[in-house]
């Protein structure tokens, strides 16, 4: 049954906005630490534990966190390359995580991923060419001259040329290599990706290139993205939803409005006032909370709340008990908001950490570019000047 | 790659055992800080100038430009911010200012750098050493290739006092302790002891700062110090780095990429293209009407966290150039959108803009120009 769902082409998914297309349910993907001569299990790193969310379709959920915080594994696991200790996955309503191999691979055509390291993720010695096809071949897709097409067709969706697919990934500069995994991704026309920061190994001006492009392909053909990142901003820019990681999981899950502009998760707040903002002003009159110390390990996580040996609001509060004692649930604190925090109420009254849109806009003038002229004027001065002013 | 290469040269230099005073002082300039570090000559009235200086690196492929008459000044106590993307030769000014850049395939081919009165480019090698860590202190991006892998902390930071403070080794591990604590590693002393491999990332940057700052010098160099660091953890570094500097009254020459850290970090910034400071000025200048159409495609491509949802970012096309044999027209001007054909034909000066201090390098900005005015 999966196999024959699979198989049909999706050219355009039907937009059903607002369905789930992913369902997590509890996962968790534990890795365990080996020791000694005969390499017994020591205990395990608990990479992601007891995570819980959904993906909707034609939407893009924003996974941020600090590194080793889970967000990795769990976009890995989601579409199985890596195994789930427990737990549940289901794409599109079926369950990924007891799927044979045979019906996975049918199903991998539906979910691809776009990985961080542009170098590491061509193979070297393969032409630009045959690594955008492969995915072509394993599904049999097309083959021939229609192959070829198609290789063509995808380098040019991502803004390459399309006679480069002789070269080979060493001639290309980082922002072209992350276009190249984006046109190897796309082959397969899949409905769900997993990005995961692609953009976190390329320069600024790089950066929003690729980002561009990412977001005019799913556009284009009503992708639904998991983006993994951990530049807030990055993903406040992209994201229609945003979940936040601390060691293993999920703190806080909501829209973007409500995940910058009143989170609820006191780690949301440290983590947002540290994110350095590009105008000096509103960096001189910011309230920041530094978090002492470093994330706890992942193999022995703190009891009770994960964060509160960072939290600033739990030394604020006298330390309560139950954030020691009892681990807070992911709960309802607003329209489509959830967070798992005992006092989210009370880090949503604090000021902590929010760079606020629009406000004081009298003290800090942000500057606007001139209007670059059209093409063909660019000898034509005094009519550009006469524009742009 | 250059940047490890010359860590490591740098922790390999064979340790000196003498004490500063009987460093043998070979030259006009070696004499001069000879005494300034005696406290018997006063200091100049400005920390830093740079003046033209070229930095070339000779490979086989040609002569590569990476920095390119660079010229800039820093006072006592501020912080300068080198900003722009990477190969724009920012980490190669900061090598050149100390004479670090590997030699060969990398020379200073031209300019002057006067470090408080003194040249730095007639100091004899071993004079440089007494510059070097005494008065300018560095922290790289990545700790972990810095520190040296086989020897406790304690002794790497001991190290820098003893020789250049010439204190006995209970003195320099009391020093050690005491500078550890300032950089906010707890039970300092019990640590002393441990390798760099049993902290974490941020917690060795913190090393890396103590090394630095060992023997509280005028000038701390910090090249990209928080890039390989989760951003609460780089929050915390730029906290330290911000109250060390206020404490002590160091001067800081921040390198980064990060417009976000400039503008919260730095008094004045200089953003460099491709081997050129293309606009230099005080960092509200920079940020609220920068006059150089890159710095408007830097600050356009950024999305910022407390913006809404956008549907697309301003990107400036094309790639930076090839700094190899660079022609006469202005660096900027093949994926600049508001080039005219004089762009392509000359390069033009570093030039001062209505606000003080503040100048660009860009014909369309200038009084007369064709964009100028246009905020």
């Amino acid at each position: 049954m999966a196999a024959s769902e699979a198989l049909t082409p999706q050219a355009a998914p039907a937009a059903t906005p607002g369905k789930e297309l992913v369902q997590v349910e509890n996962m968790k993907v534990y890795f365990p630490i080996l020791a000694g001569i005969f390499q017994t299990v020591h205990g395990h790193v608990r990479a992601v534990d007891d995570v819980s969310f959904e993906i909707r379709r034609g939407e893009t959920l924003g996974l941020v966190g600090e590194s080793g915080c889970g967000k990795t594994t769990t976009g890995r696991a989601i579409i199985r390359l890596r195994d789930l200790t427990s737990g549940r996955v289901r794409f599109d309503g079926e369950d990924l995580s007891t799927m044979s191999r045979g019906d996975l691979r049918r199903m991998r055509r539906r979910m691809q991923i776009i990985f961080q390291d542009p170098y590491g993720s061509l193979n070297p010695r393969m032409t630009v060419g045959s690594i955008i096809a492969e995915p072509i071949e394993t599904h049999h897709l097309a083959s021939g001259n229609a192959k070829i097409d198609r290789v063509k067709e995808l380098l040019r969706l991502v803004g390459l040329n399309p006679n480069y697919t002789n070269r080979y990934p060493h001639e290309f500069s980082g922002g072209q290599r992350q276009r190249i995994g984006v046109a190897r991704s796309l082959a397969v026309e899949p409905e769900f990706i997993v990005c995961d920061e692609p953009i976190s190994a390329l320069d600024v001006s790089i950066q929003a290139q690729v980002l561009n492009l990412l977001i005019e392909l799913r556009e284009q053909f009503g992708l639904t993205y998991l983006f993994i990142a951990h530049d807030l901003s990055v993903v406040r820019h992209i994201s229609d939803r945003v979940g936040v990681m601390y060691l293993g999981k999920l703190v806080e899950i909501g829209p973007p409005s409500a995940i910058y502009e009143t989170p609820a998760h006191p780690y949301t707040r440290a983590l947002l006032s540290a994110v350095p903002i590009p105008d000096p002003k509103a960096e001189r009159r910011r309230k920041r909370v530094i978090l002492t110390g470093d994330v706890p390990s992942p193999a022995n996580p703190p009891p009770g709340c994960r964060f509160h040996t960072r939290c600033w609001l739990y030394e604020r509060l006298g330390r309560p008990e139950n954030c020691r004692e009892v681990e807070p649930e992911l709960r309802v604190v607003g329209n489509d908001h959830r967070a798992a925090c005992h006092y989210a109420e009370e880090a949503l009254k604090s000021d902590v950490g929010v760079a606020r849109v629009g406000e004081e806009e009298e003290e800090f003038t942000r500057f606007v570019p001139p209007a670059p002229p059209t093409r063909p004027a660019v000898t034509a001065a005094p009519a550009a000047a006469a524009e742009i002013s | 790659m250059t940047l490890t290469d010359d860590q490591n040269r740098a922790s390999e230099e064979p340790v000196v055992t003498e004490l500063p005073e009987n460093v043998s002082i070979a030259t006009e300039e070696g004499r001069k800080l000879a005494e300034q570090l005696a406290d018997a000559a006063p200091h100049a009235k400005r920390l830093l100038e740079v003046r033209n200086l070229s930095t070339q690196f000779f490979t086989k492929d040609g002569t590569v430009h990476a920095v390119d008459d660079v010229s800039f000044e820093l006072d006592y106590g501020e912080t300068l911010g080198l900003v722009g993307e990477s190969g724009c030769g920012k980490s190669v000014t900061a090598l050149s200012l100390v004479r670090l850049v590997p030699y060969p395939p990398g020379r200073i081919v031209s300019g002057e750098i006067i470090f408080d009165g003194i040249d730095v480019m007639k100091l004899s090698n071993e004079e440089m050493r007494l510059l070097r860590g005494k008065k300018i202190g560095f922290i790289f991006q990545d700790p972990l290739t810095s520190l040296n892998p086989t020897l406790p902390i304690g002794f790497q930071i001991a190290e820098s006092a003893r020789i250049h403070l010439g204190v006995s080794r209970k003195a320099a591990a009391d020093r050690a302790v005491e500078l550890l604590s300032k950089v906010g590693i707890p039970r300092a002393r019990e640590r002393l002891g441990d390798y760099p491999h049993q902290f974490s990332g941020g917690m060795r940057q913190r090393v890396m700062i103590a090394i630095a700052l060992a023997c509280d010098p005028m000038l701390l160099l910090a090249d990209e110090p928080t890039t390989a660091l989760d951003v609460t953890i780089q929050a915390q570094i730029l906290e330290l780095i911000r109250s060390l500097s206020e404490e002590f009254g160091t001067a800081v020459i921040l390198i980064t990429h990060d417009l976000g850290i400039a503008a919260g970090m730095c008094h004045r910034v200089n953003v460099m293209y491709a081997g050129r400071i293309v606009e230099t000025g005080k960092v509200d200048d920079i940020f609220e009407h920068p006059q150089m159409p890159y710095a408007w495609g830097l600050l356009g491509s950024l999305p910022r966290i407390d913006e809404e949802r956008g549907t697309r970012l301003r990107t400036i096309e094309g790639m930076p150039p090839d700094l190899i044999n660079p022609g006469p027209e202005c660096r900027f001007s093949p994926r600049c959108a508001y080039v005219h054909d004089k762009c392509r034909e000359v390069e033009p000066e570093l030039s001062s803009r209505a606000e003080p201090g503040h100048r660009a390098r860009c014909w369309a900005t200038e009084p007369g120009g064709w964009l100028n005015g246009s905020q």
